[in-house]
Protein backbone atom coordinates (compact mmCIF):
# COMPACT_ATOMS: atom_id res chain seq x y z
CA UNK A 1 0.00 0.00 0.00
CA UNK A 2 1.82 3.06 -0.71
CA UNK A 3 1.24 6.95 1.10
CA UNK A 4 -0.70 8.46 -1.28
CA UNK A 5 -3.70 5.50 -1.67
CA UNK A 6 -3.76 5.18 2.28
CA UNK A 7 -7.78 4.48 2.10
CA UNK A 8 -8.70 0.72 3.05
CA UNK A 9 -11.85 -1.03 1.39
CA UNK A 10 -14.80 -0.01 3.81
CA UNK A 11 -16.00 -2.61 6.44
CA UNK A 12 -17.88 -2.01 9.26
CA UNK A 13 -19.51 -3.54 12.23
CA UNK A 14 -21.87 -2.70 15.30
CA UNK A 15 -22.44 -4.33 18.98
CA UNK A 16 -25.38 -4.04 20.61
CA UNK A 17 -25.94 -4.71 23.70
CA UNK A 18 -29.56 -5.13 25.28
CA UNK A 19 -30.98 -4.86 28.29
CA UNK A 20 -33.44 -7.68 29.67
CA UNK A 21 -35.88 -7.54 32.12
CA UNK A 22 -38.33 -11.06 33.82
CA UNK A 23 -41.72 -9.45 34.43
CA UNK A 24 -42.90 -10.71 37.21
CA UNK A 25 -40.06 -12.37 38.50
CA UNK A 26 -39.35 -12.71 42.38
CA UNK A 27 -36.00 -11.34 41.70
CA UNK A 28 -34.09 -9.68 38.75
CA UNK A 29 -30.96 -11.71 37.57
CA UNK A 30 -30.16 -10.16 34.54
CA UNK A 31 -26.92 -12.96 33.82
CA UNK A 32 -29.10 -15.68 34.28
CA UNK A 33 -32.24 -14.36 31.93
CA UNK A 34 -29.34 -13.21 29.08
CA UNK A 35 -28.08 -16.47 29.43
CA UNK A 36 -31.24 -17.94 28.92
CA UNK A 37 -31.78 -15.77 26.01
CA UNK A 38 -28.93 -16.68 24.30
CA UNK A 39 -28.87 -20.03 24.68
CA UNK A 40 -33.24 -20.54 23.99
CA UNK A 41 -31.55 -19.39 20.17
CA UNK A 42 -28.46 -21.36 20.24
CA UNK A 43 -30.12 -24.50 20.55
CA UNK A 44 -32.02 -24.03 17.40
CA UNK A 45 -28.25 -24.32 16.02
CA UNK A 46 -25.07 -26.18 16.54
CA UNK A 47 -24.34 -26.81 20.15
CA UNK A 48 -20.46 -27.26 20.09
CA UNK A 49 -18.46 -24.70 18.66
CA UNK A 50 -16.47 -21.99 20.48
CA UNK A 51 -15.52 -18.76 20.32
CA UNK A 52 -11.54 -18.55 20.27
CA UNK A 53 -10.72 -16.07 23.13
CA UNK A 54 -6.77 -16.38 22.04
CA UNK A 55 -7.45 -14.07 18.97
CA UNK A 56 -8.69 -11.54 21.10
CA UNK A 57 -6.56 -8.40 22.91
CA UNK A 58 -8.67 -6.45 24.31
CA UNK A 59 -6.12 -4.30 26.34
CA UNK A 60 -4.04 -3.19 23.56
CA UNK A 61 -4.12 0.85 23.28
CA UNK A 62 -3.77 2.17 20.03
CA UNK A 63 -1.22 4.81 21.41
CA UNK A 64 1.18 1.99 21.47
CA UNK A 65 1.29 0.45 25.40
CA UNK A 66 -0.43 -2.52 26.63
CA UNK A 67 -2.40 -2.38 29.77
CA UNK A 68 -1.36 -5.21 32.65
CA UNK A 69 -4.17 -7.30 32.96
CA UNK A 70 -5.16 -10.98 32.05
CA UNK A 71 -6.59 -11.08 28.62
CA UNK A 72 -10.38 -12.91 28.81
CA UNK A 73 -10.34 -16.25 29.38
CA UNK A 74 -13.31 -18.68 29.32
CA UNK A 75 -13.32 -21.96 30.76
CA UNK A 76 -14.04 -24.65 27.48
CA UNK A 77 -17.43 -25.41 29.81
CA UNK A 78 -18.77 -21.93 29.62
CA UNK A 79 -17.25 -21.00 26.53
CA UNK A 80 -19.99 -22.48 24.10
CA UNK A 81 -22.93 -22.15 26.90
CA UNK A 82 -22.33 -18.05 26.62
CA UNK A 83 -21.59 -17.88 22.91
CA UNK A 84 -23.24 -18.60 19.88
CA UNK A 85 -21.72 -17.69 16.10
CA UNK A 86 -24.20 -17.01 13.09
CA UNK A 87 -24.55 -18.56 10.14
CA UNK A 88 -24.55 -15.25 8.99
CA UNK A 89 -21.42 -14.41 10.22
CA UNK A 90 -22.20 -12.59 13.13
CA UNK A 91 -21.98 -13.80 17.13
CA UNK A 92 -24.48 -13.41 19.60
CA UNK A 93 -23.36 -14.00 23.42
CA UNK A 94 -23.39 -12.63 26.71
CA UNK A 95 -21.41 -9.90 27.52
CA UNK A 96 -21.32 -8.96 31.50
CA UNK A 97 -25.07 -8.77 32.06
CA UNK A 98 -26.59 -8.30 28.80
CA UNK A 99 -27.14 -10.53 25.49
CA UNK A 100 -25.27 -8.76 23.18
CA UNK A 101 -25.57 -9.00 19.13
CA UNK A 102 -22.30 -8.76 16.55
CA UNK A 103 -23.03 -7.89 13.10
CA UNK A 104 -21.18 -9.44 10.60
CA UNK A 105 -18.34 -7.71 8.42
CA UNK A 106 -20.16 -5.48 5.90
CA UNK A 107 -18.92 -3.24 3.21
CA UNK A 108 -21.58 -1.02 3.13
CA UNK A 109 -24.25 1.40 4.95
CA UNK A 110 -26.93 -0.26 3.96
CA UNK A 111 -26.03 -4.22 4.38
CA UNK A 112 -24.63 -3.15 7.71
CA UNK A 113 -28.38 -1.90 8.55
CA UNK A 114 -29.69 -5.18 7.74
CA UNK A 115 -27.79 -7.40 9.38
CA UNK A 116 -28.35 -5.08 12.60
CA UNK A 117 -31.72 -5.19 12.03
CA UNK A 118 -31.56 -9.03 11.19
CA UNK A 119 -29.99 -8.83 14.81
CA UNK A 120 -32.89 -7.34 16.23
CA UNK A 121 -35.49 -10.41 15.12
CA UNK A 122 -32.68 -12.96 16.58
CA UNK A 123 -33.06 -11.86 19.93
CA UNK A 124 -37.15 -11.43 19.96
CA UNK A 125 -36.75 -14.79 18.27
CA UNK A 126 -34.58 -16.07 21.46
CA UNK A 127 -36.89 -14.20 23.76
CA UNK A 128 -39.76 -16.00 22.53
CA UNK A 129 -38.04 -19.36 22.95
CA UNK A 130 -36.96 -18.78 26.29
CA UNK A 131 -40.28 -17.84 27.33
CA UNK A 132 -41.42 -21.34 27.17
CA UNK A 133 -39.19 -22.21 29.96
CA UNK A 134 -40.83 -19.75 32.13
CA UNK A 135 -43.51 -19.45 34.93
CA UNK A 136 -47.07 -18.85 32.93
CA UNK A 137 -46.77 -14.98 34.51
CA UNK A 138 -43.34 -14.09 33.47
CA UNK A 139 -42.43 -12.23 30.45
CA UNK A 140 -39.01 -11.31 29.32
CA UNK A 141 -38.78 -7.86 27.82
CA UNK A 142 -35.72 -6.78 25.62
CA UNK A 143 -34.79 -2.84 24.76
CA UNK A 144 -32.61 -2.07 22.43
CA UNK A 145 -31.71 1.40 24.53
CA UNK A 146 -28.55 2.75 26.19
CA UNK A 147 -29.54 3.40 29.88
CA UNK A 148 -31.90 2.22 32.81
CA UNK A 149 -32.42 6.14 33.72
CA UNK A 150 -30.15 5.26 37.18
CA UNK A 151 -26.96 5.86 35.99
CA UNK A 152 -26.05 2.36 34.07
CA UNK A 153 -25.51 2.46 30.68
CA UNK A 154 -24.60 -0.17 28.29
CA UNK A 155 -23.36 0.43 24.77
CA UNK A 156 -23.98 0.14 20.67
CA UNK A 157 -20.51 0.17 19.63
CA UNK A 158 -19.31 0.47 15.74
CA UNK A 159 -16.16 -0.28 14.50
CA UNK A 160 -14.81 0.37 11.07
CA UNK A 161 -12.00 -0.87 9.30
CA UNK A 162 -8.51 1.60 8.94
CA UNK A 163 -5.09 1.31 7.73
CA UNK A 164 -2.44 1.24 10.38
CA UNK A 165 -0.87 3.92 8.37
CA UNK A 166 -2.72 6.51 9.77
CA UNK A 167 -1.45 7.84 12.95
CA UNK A 168 -3.89 7.09 15.85
CA UNK A 169 -3.68 11.35 17.05
CA UNK A 170 -4.96 12.61 13.24
CA UNK A 171 -8.15 9.73 14.02
CA UNK A 172 -8.83 12.05 17.40
CA UNK A 173 -8.01 14.83 15.81
CA UNK A 174 -10.26 15.03 13.07
CA UNK A 175 -13.10 12.57 14.55
CA UNK A 176 -13.52 14.43 17.96
CA UNK A 177 -15.69 17.39 16.52
CA UNK A 178 -17.60 14.90 14.00
CA UNK A 179 -18.39 12.71 17.12
CA UNK A 180 -19.11 15.53 19.38
CA UNK A 181 -21.72 16.54 17.13
CA UNK A 182 -22.96 14.11 14.69
CA UNK A 183 -25.78 12.91 17.89
CA UNK A 184 -28.12 15.82 16.13
CA UNK A 185 -28.47 12.86 13.21
CA UNK A 186 -28.14 9.74 15.53
CA UNK A 187 -29.18 10.19 19.15
CA UNK A 188 -31.91 8.11 20.37
CA UNK A 189 -33.43 10.59 22.43
CA UNK A 190 -33.88 10.73 26.45
CA UNK A 191 -35.87 11.26 29.15
CA UNK A 192 -34.19 13.31 31.65
CA UNK A 193 -30.51 13.72 32.86
CA UNK A 194 -28.24 10.94 34.26
CA UNK A 195 -24.71 10.17 35.90
CA UNK A 196 -24.29 14.28 37.29
CA UNK A 197 -25.48 16.00 34.20
CA UNK A 198 -27.31 19.14 34.34
CA UNK A 199 -31.10 18.07 34.47
CA UNK A 200 -33.33 18.36 31.41
CA UNK A 201 -36.97 16.57 30.63
CA UNK A 202 -35.91 15.41 26.91
CA UNK A 203 -32.49 15.26 25.22
CA UNK A 204 -31.20 13.89 22.06
CA UNK A 205 -28.66 11.03 23.24
CA UNK A 206 -29.00 8.10 25.30
CA UNK A 207 -25.20 8.21 26.18
CA UNK A 208 -24.41 11.81 26.06
CA UNK A 209 -24.16 12.13 30.14
CA UNK A 210 -21.66 9.17 30.57
CA UNK A 211 -19.02 10.76 28.79
CA UNK A 212 -15.99 11.95 30.88
CA UNK A 213 -12.94 12.34 29.03
CA UNK A 214 -11.81 12.51 25.62
CA UNK A 215 -9.03 9.89 24.89
CA UNK A 216 -9.21 6.58 26.60
CA UNK A 217 -8.96 2.74 26.80
CA UNK A 218 -11.85 1.88 28.91
CA UNK A 219 -15.10 1.41 27.92
CA UNK A 220 -17.28 0.69 31.13
CA UNK A 221 -16.02 3.37 33.45
CA UNK A 222 -14.56 6.96 32.78
CA UNK A 223 -15.94 6.82 29.13
CA UNK A 224 -13.57 8.44 26.61
CA UNK A 225 -15.24 9.98 23.55
CA UNK A 226 -12.67 7.98 21.56
CA UNK A 227 -11.49 4.87 22.50
CA UNK A 228 -8.19 3.72 22.12
CA UNK A 229 -8.96 -0.31 21.76
CA UNK A 230 -6.21 -1.58 19.62
CA UNK A 231 -7.65 -5.04 18.54
CA UNK A 232 -7.60 -5.03 14.79
CA UNK A 233 -9.33 -8.66 14.54
CA UNK A 234 -6.93 -8.34 11.29
CA UNK A 235 -3.52 -8.19 9.86
CA UNK A 236 -2.30 -5.69 12.62
CA UNK A 237 0.88 -4.36 10.19
CA UNK A 238 -2.21 -3.25 7.91
CA UNK A 239 -5.37 -2.93 9.65
CA UNK A 240 -6.54 -1.09 12.75
CA UNK A 241 -10.41 -1.26 13.35
CA UNK A 242 -11.76 2.09 15.32
CA UNK A 243 -14.04 1.06 17.94
CA UNK A 244 -16.49 4.08 18.10
CA UNK A 245 -18.59 3.72 21.56
CA UNK A 246 -20.09 7.41 21.87
CA UNK A 247 -23.23 6.71 19.71
CA UNK A 248 -26.62 5.56 20.69
CA UNK A 249 -28.34 2.21 19.60
CA UNK A 250 -30.51 3.41 16.93
CA UNK A 251 -34.29 1.73 16.06
CA UNK A 252 -35.08 3.63 13.17
CA UNK A 253 -33.23 2.26 9.98
CA UNK A 254 -32.85 5.87 8.21
CA UNK A 255 -30.80 6.62 11.60
CA UNK A 256 -28.37 3.33 11.56
CA UNK A 257 -27.73 3.91 7.91
CA UNK A 258 -26.43 7.70 8.21
CA UNK A 259 -24.69 7.17 11.41
CA UNK A 260 -22.54 4.30 10.02
CA UNK A 261 -22.87 5.78 6.53
CA UNK A 262 -21.11 9.36 7.40
CA UNK A 263 -18.89 7.99 9.71
CA UNK A 264 -17.42 5.69 7.54
CA UNK A 265 -16.79 8.32 5.07
CA UNK A 266 -15.89 10.70 7.37
CA UNK A 267 -12.83 7.94 8.20
CA UNK A 268 -11.68 7.81 5.00
CA UNK A 269 -11.18 11.94 4.86
CA UNK A 270 -9.14 11.20 7.49
CA UNK A 271 -7.03 8.56 6.09
CA UNK A 272 -6.89 10.91 3.06
CA UNK A 273 -5.36 13.87 5.47
CA UNK A 274 -7.73 16.19 4.35
CA UNK A 275 -9.34 17.22 8.00
CA UNK A 276 -6.90 17.53 10.40
CA UNK A 277 -7.12 20.01 13.55
CA UNK A 278 -9.52 22.13 11.74
CA UNK A 279 -12.27 21.81 13.48
CA UNK A 280 -11.24 20.97 16.83
CA UNK A 281 -13.48 22.28 19.85
CA UNK A 282 -12.69 24.06 23.02
CA UNK A 283 -14.39 21.43 25.37
CA UNK A 284 -15.23 18.64 23.22
CA UNK A 285 -16.35 16.44 26.39
CA UNK A 286 -18.68 19.09 28.29
CA UNK A 287 -19.91 20.03 24.48
CA UNK A 288 -21.60 16.26 23.54
CA UNK A 289 -23.37 17.36 26.73
CA UNK A 290 -24.69 20.62 25.65
CA UNK A 291 -25.69 19.32 22.18
CA UNK A 292 -27.88 16.65 23.74
CA UNK A 293 -29.67 19.51 25.20
CA UNK A 294 -29.78 21.69 22.57
CA UNK A 295 -33.45 20.55 20.41
CA UNK A 296 -32.89 23.39 18.10
CA UNK A 297 -29.47 22.14 17.31
CA UNK A 298 -28.80 25.75 16.31
CA UNK A 299 -26.32 26.89 19.34
CA UNK A 300 -23.15 28.03 18.96
CA UNK A 301 -19.90 26.17 19.96
CA UNK A 302 -16.73 27.67 20.62
CA UNK A 303 -13.77 26.18 17.97
CA UNK A 304 -10.18 26.14 19.46
CA UNK A 305 -9.52 29.49 17.57
CA UNK A 306 -12.35 30.91 18.70
CA UNK A 307 -14.81 30.19 16.01
CA UNK A 308 -18.40 30.03 16.94
CA UNK A 309 -20.01 27.47 14.88
CA UNK A 310 -23.40 25.38 15.44
CA UNK A 311 -23.80 21.58 15.23
CA UNK A 312 -25.04 21.71 11.99
CA UNK A 313 -22.61 23.79 10.36
CA UNK A 314 -19.78 21.47 11.74
CA UNK A 315 -21.26 18.68 10.30
CA UNK A 316 -21.94 20.56 7.09
CA UNK A 317 -18.22 21.43 7.00
CA UNK A 318 -17.46 17.28 6.72
CA UNK A 319 -19.81 16.72 4.42
CA UNK A 320 -18.58 19.83 2.05
CA UNK A 321 -15.38 18.09 2.20
CA UNK A 322 -16.79 14.76 1.33
CA UNK A 323 -18.07 15.98 -2.05
CA UNK A 324 -14.38 17.86 -2.87
CA UNK A 325 -12.21 14.74 -2.14
CA UNK A 326 -13.90 11.53 -2.55
CA UNK A 327 -13.11 9.89 -5.72
CA UNK A 328 -15.23 8.47 -8.52
CA UNK A 329 -14.01 5.35 -7.44
CA UNK A 330 -14.89 5.96 -3.91
CA UNK A 331 -18.50 7.30 -4.69
CA UNK A 332 -20.61 3.80 -4.98
CA UNK A 333 -24.31 4.35 -5.86
CA UNK A 334 -24.58 3.91 -1.87
CA UNK A 335 -22.28 6.67 -0.98
CA UNK A 336 -23.61 8.92 -3.32
CA UNK A 337 -27.37 7.79 -1.19
CA UNK A 338 -25.68 8.87 1.97
CA UNK A 339 -24.28 12.09 0.88
CA UNK A 340 -27.58 13.12 -0.68
CA UNK A 341 -29.43 12.13 2.68
CA UNK A 342 -26.76 13.29 5.00
CA UNK A 343 -27.44 16.63 2.95
CA UNK A 344 -31.33 16.67 3.45
CA UNK A 345 -31.03 15.80 7.22
CA UNK A 346 -29.16 19.28 7.55
CA UNK A 347 -30.92 21.32 5.50
CA UNK A 348 -34.34 19.87 7.69
CA UNK A 349 -32.39 20.30 11.03
CA UNK A 350 -31.44 23.86 9.63
CA UNK A 351 -35.21 24.52 9.05
CA UNK A 352 -37.56 22.50 11.87
CA UNK A 353 -35.82 19.66 13.44
CA UNK A 354 -39.35 18.32 13.89
CA UNK A 355 -39.99 17.84 10.60
CA UNK A 356 -38.03 14.72 10.68
CA UNK A 357 -40.54 13.17 12.92
CA UNK A 358 -40.14 9.58 10.28
CA UNK A 359 -36.52 9.99 10.19
CA UNK A 360 -34.22 10.16 13.17
CA UNK A 361 -35.12 8.57 16.77
CA UNK A 362 -34.89 11.30 19.01
CA UNK A 363 -37.09 13.21 16.92
CA UNK A 364 -39.37 10.68 16.28
CA UNK A 365 -39.67 9.82 20.06
CA UNK A 366 -40.00 13.55 20.94
CA UNK A 367 -43.04 13.83 18.81
CA UNK A 368 -44.60 10.83 20.04
CA UNK A 369 -44.12 11.51 23.89
CA UNK A 370 -45.22 15.93 23.46
CA UNK A 371 -48.44 14.59 21.84
CA UNK A 372 -48.74 12.15 24.89
CA UNK A 373 -48.10 14.91 27.43
CA UNK A 374 -50.63 17.07 25.49
CA UNK A 375 -52.88 14.74 25.57
CA UNK A 376 -53.25 13.84 29.21
CA UNK A 377 -51.71 16.94 30.58
CA UNK A 378 -48.58 15.25 32.12
CA UNK A 379 -45.47 16.53 33.63
CA UNK A 380 -42.37 15.39 32.16
CA UNK A 381 -41.44 13.77 35.37
CA UNK A 382 -44.29 11.50 35.33
CA UNK A 383 -43.15 7.69 34.90
CA UNK A 384 -45.16 7.08 32.21
CA UNK A 385 -43.22 9.70 30.12
CA UNK A 386 -40.58 7.83 31.27
CA UNK A 387 -42.15 4.92 30.50
CA UNK A 388 -42.76 5.73 26.70
CA UNK A 389 -39.41 6.16 26.16
CA UNK A 390 -38.27 3.28 27.68
CA UNK A 391 -41.03 1.37 25.48
CA UNK A 392 -40.11 2.84 22.35
CA UNK A 393 -37.06 0.77 22.18
CA UNK A 394 -39.13 -2.42 23.38
CA UNK A 395 -38.63 -5.64 20.69
CA UNK A 396 -41.70 -6.92 21.00
CA UNK A 397 -43.62 -6.35 17.78
CA UNK A 398 -47.06 -5.70 19.68
CA UNK A 399 -45.25 -3.71 22.38
CA UNK A 400 -42.87 -1.57 20.99
CA UNK A 401 -43.62 2.10 20.25
CA UNK A 402 -41.00 2.55 17.67
CA UNK A 403 -42.38 -1.03 16.11
CA UNK A 404 -46.16 -0.40 15.99
CA UNK A 405 -44.82 3.23 14.16
CA UNK A 406 -43.47 0.81 11.68
CA UNK A 407 -46.12 -1.73 11.45
CA UNK A 408 -48.29 1.29 10.65
CA UNK A 409 -45.93 2.50 8.07
CA UNK A 410 -44.48 5.86 9.89
CA UNK A 411 -41.10 5.75 9.89
CA UNK A 412 -38.60 5.84 6.46
CA UNK A 413 -37.12 2.74 5.76
CA UNK A 414 -34.38 1.75 4.03
CA UNK A 415 -35.05 -2.29 3.38
CA UNK A 416 -37.98 -4.59 3.00
CA UNK A 417 -39.08 -6.71 5.62
CA UNK A 418 -37.94 -9.92 3.51
CA UNK A 419 -34.44 -8.67 3.14
CA UNK A 420 -34.19 -8.51 6.69
CA UNK A 421 -35.44 -11.79 7.72
CA UNK A 422 -33.27 -13.41 4.47
CA UNK A 423 -30.10 -11.85 6.63
CA UNK A 424 -30.81 -14.27 9.68
CA UNK A 425 -29.71 -17.12 7.97
CA UNK A 426 -27.08 -15.65 4.81
CA UNK A 427 -23.79 -13.60 5.23
CA UNK A 428 -22.70 -10.75 3.21
CA UNK A 429 -21.63 -12.33 0.29
CA UNK A 430 -18.51 -9.57 -0.07
CA UNK A 431 -16.49 -9.98 3.06
CA UNK A 432 -14.97 -12.42 5.20
CA UNK A 433 -18.26 -12.73 6.72
CA UNK A 434 -19.14 -15.17 3.90
CA UNK A 435 -16.04 -17.62 4.34
CA UNK A 436 -16.87 -18.17 8.16
CA UNK A 437 -20.93 -17.90 7.91
CA UNK A 438 -21.07 -20.61 5.11
CA UNK A 439 -17.98 -22.86 6.76
CA UNK A 440 -20.64 -22.55 9.64
CA UNK A 441 -23.59 -23.89 7.56
CA UNK A 442 -21.77 -26.27 5.81
CA UNK A 443 -19.35 -28.07 7.79
CA UNK A 444 -21.33 -27.22 11.90
CA UNK A 445 -19.50 -30.83 13.00
CA UNK A 446 -16.28 -30.08 11.42
CA UNK A 447 -15.50 -26.58 13.42
CA UNK A 448 -14.11 -26.61 16.71
CA UNK A 449 -14.02 -22.72 17.08
CA UNK A 450 -14.39 -19.60 15.52
CA UNK A 451 -13.02 -15.89 16.13
CA UNK A 452 -13.48 -12.88 13.58
CA UNK A 453 -9.91 -13.33 12.18
CA UNK A 454 -9.72 -17.36 12.45
CA UNK A 455 -11.76 -20.95 12.07
CA UNK A 456 -10.42 -24.26 13.85
CA UNK A 457 -11.70 -27.04 12.02
CA UNK A 458 -11.44 -30.25 13.29
CA UNK A 459 -10.96 -32.54 10.62
CA UNK A 460 -10.57 -35.78 10.27
CA UNK A 461 -6.31 -35.39 9.87
CA UNK A 462 -6.74 -32.91 13.17
CA UNK A 463 -7.01 -29.64 14.28
CA UNK A 464 -6.28 -27.00 11.16
CA UNK A 465 -6.62 -23.33 12.20
CA UNK A 466 -7.16 -21.23 8.78
CA UNK A 467 -6.51 -17.01 9.70
CA UNK A 468 -8.82 -14.86 8.12
CA UNK A 469 -6.47 -11.55 8.47
CA UNK A 470 -7.99 -9.57 5.10
CA UNK A 471 -11.56 -8.97 5.84
CA UNK A 472 -12.38 -8.08 2.34
CA UNK A 473 -11.47 -11.39 1.43
CA UNK A 474 -13.01 -14.47 1.80
CA UNK A 475 -15.64 -13.37 -0.53
CA UNK A 476 -18.04 -15.45 -2.38
CA UNK A 477 -16.51 -14.28 -5.46
CA UNK A 478 -12.79 -15.63 -4.38
CA UNK A 479 -14.49 -18.76 -2.44
CA UNK A 480 -18.00 -19.41 -3.57
CA UNK A 481 -16.86 -21.99 -6.02
CA UNK A 482 -14.56 -23.54 -3.81
CA UNK A 483 -16.93 -24.17 -0.77
CA UNK A 484 -19.71 -25.78 -3.01
CA UNK A 485 -18.07 -28.65 -3.83
CA UNK A 486 -15.03 -29.17 -1.30
CA UNK A 487 -15.14 -31.26 1.92
CA UNK A 488 -13.18 -29.73 5.15
CA UNK A 489 -9.76 -31.84 3.83
CA UNK A 490 -10.39 -30.38 0.45
CA UNK A 491 -10.69 -26.93 1.53
CA UNK A 492 -7.86 -27.17 3.86
CA UNK A 493 -5.04 -28.64 1.31
CA UNK A 494 -6.62 -26.11 -1.19
CA UNK A 495 -5.91 -23.13 1.31
CA UNK A 496 -2.26 -24.89 2.33
CA UNK A 497 -1.77 -24.79 -1.64
CA UNK A 498 -2.94 -21.46 -2.23
CA UNK A 499 -0.63 -19.97 0.45
CA UNK A 500 2.86 -21.57 -0.61
CA UNK B 1 -52.07 -7.65 7.67
CA UNK B 2 -49.65 -5.02 6.14
CA UNK B 3 -51.41 -1.68 6.23
CA UNK B 4 -51.21 -0.68 2.92
CA UNK B 5 -48.31 1.96 3.22
CA UNK B 6 -46.27 -1.08 3.53
CA UNK B 7 -47.15 -3.21 0.99
CA UNK B 8 -45.83 -0.04 -1.04
CA UNK B 9 -42.61 -0.38 0.50
CA UNK B 10 -42.39 -3.44 -0.20
CA UNK B 11 -43.43 -2.98 -3.85
CA UNK B 12 -40.82 -0.79 -4.50
CA UNK B 13 -36.91 -1.17 -4.46
CA UNK B 14 -35.29 -0.20 -1.31
CA UNK B 15 -33.14 2.42 -2.72
CA UNK B 16 -36.45 4.00 -4.42
CA UNK B 17 -38.42 4.35 -1.34
CA UNK B 18 -35.31 5.95 0.74
CA UNK B 19 -35.36 8.48 -1.75
CA UNK B 20 -35.61 11.99 -0.23
CA UNK B 21 -38.77 13.80 -0.44
CA UNK B 22 -39.08 17.25 -1.91
CA UNK B 23 -40.59 19.81 1.03
CA UNK B 24 -44.31 19.86 0.27
CA UNK B 25 -44.53 16.06 0.01
CA UNK B 26 -42.59 15.53 3.19
CA UNK B 27 -45.42 18.29 4.94
CA UNK B 28 -48.13 16.06 3.46
CA UNK B 29 -46.48 13.26 5.24
CA UNK B 30 -46.05 15.50 8.53
CA UNK B 31 -49.76 16.18 8.91
CA UNK B 32 -50.80 12.76 8.00
CA UNK B 33 -48.57 11.51 11.07
CA UNK B 34 -50.54 13.95 13.43
CA UNK B 35 -53.43 12.25 11.84
CA UNK B 36 -52.20 8.81 12.84
CA UNK B 37 -50.96 10.19 15.86
CA UNK B 38 -54.00 10.26 17.46
CA UNK B 39 -54.77 6.78 16.95
CA UNK B 40 -51.75 5.55 17.90
CA UNK B 41 -52.19 7.98 21.33
CA UNK B 42 -54.51 5.52 21.72
CA UNK B 43 -52.59 2.49 21.35
CA UNK B 44 -50.57 3.51 23.68
CA UNK B 45 -52.70 4.18 26.36
CA UNK B 46 -53.76 0.62 25.78
CA UNK B 47 -50.38 -0.99 24.99
CA UNK B 48 -48.03 1.04 28.02
CA UNK B 49 -47.00 -1.12 30.79
CA UNK B 50 -49.46 -0.57 33.61
CA UNK B 51 -48.06 0.32 36.59
CA UNK B 52 -45.43 2.87 34.84
CA UNK B 53 -43.48 3.92 37.99
CA UNK B 54 -42.83 0.92 39.51
CA UNK B 55 -41.70 -0.62 36.29
CA UNK B 56 -39.26 2.14 35.60
CA UNK B 57 -38.39 2.10 39.21
CA UNK B 58 -37.85 -1.50 38.88
CA UNK B 59 -35.72 -1.53 35.72
CA UNK B 60 -32.18 -1.40 37.15
CA UNK B 61 -29.27 -2.65 34.64
CA UNK B 62 -25.78 -3.72 35.41
CA UNK B 63 -23.60 -1.24 34.13
CA UNK B 64 -22.26 -2.47 30.11
CA UNK B 65 -19.70 -1.01 27.53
Amino acid sequence: MTKENMSVPTIIGTETEFGISVKNAREQDPIAASTLVVNAYKSRNIPTISWDYAQESPLMDARGFMEESQNPSVEDENNSVINDILVNGGRYYVDHAHPEYCTPECSNARDLVKYEKAGELILDLSRLAAEQLLLDNQEIIIYKNNTDYKGHSYGAHENYLMSRKVPFSDIVDGLTPFLVTRQIITGSGKVGAENGADDTDFQISQRADFFEKEVGLSTMVERPLINTRDEPHADSKLYRRLHVIVGDSNMSEFAIYLKVGITAIVLQLIEKGVVGKQFALQEPVAVVKSVSRDLSCKNKIELKDSRKWTAIEIQRAYLELAHQHLSSEERTSIVEDVLEKWDFVLKSLETDPMSLGQHLDWVIKKRLIDAYVARHDFKWSDPRVRMMDLQYHDLRPDKGLYARLLKNGHVERILTHEEIVHAIQHPPLDTRAYFRGTCLRKFPNEIHSVSWNSIIFNGPTGFDKIMMERPHFGTQEIVGELLNTCTVVDLVNQIRTDCK
Amino acid sequence: MPSEKQQEYRDHPANETAEIQPDSELKENVDELTEDLDALLDEIDEILEEDSEEFVENYIQRGGQ
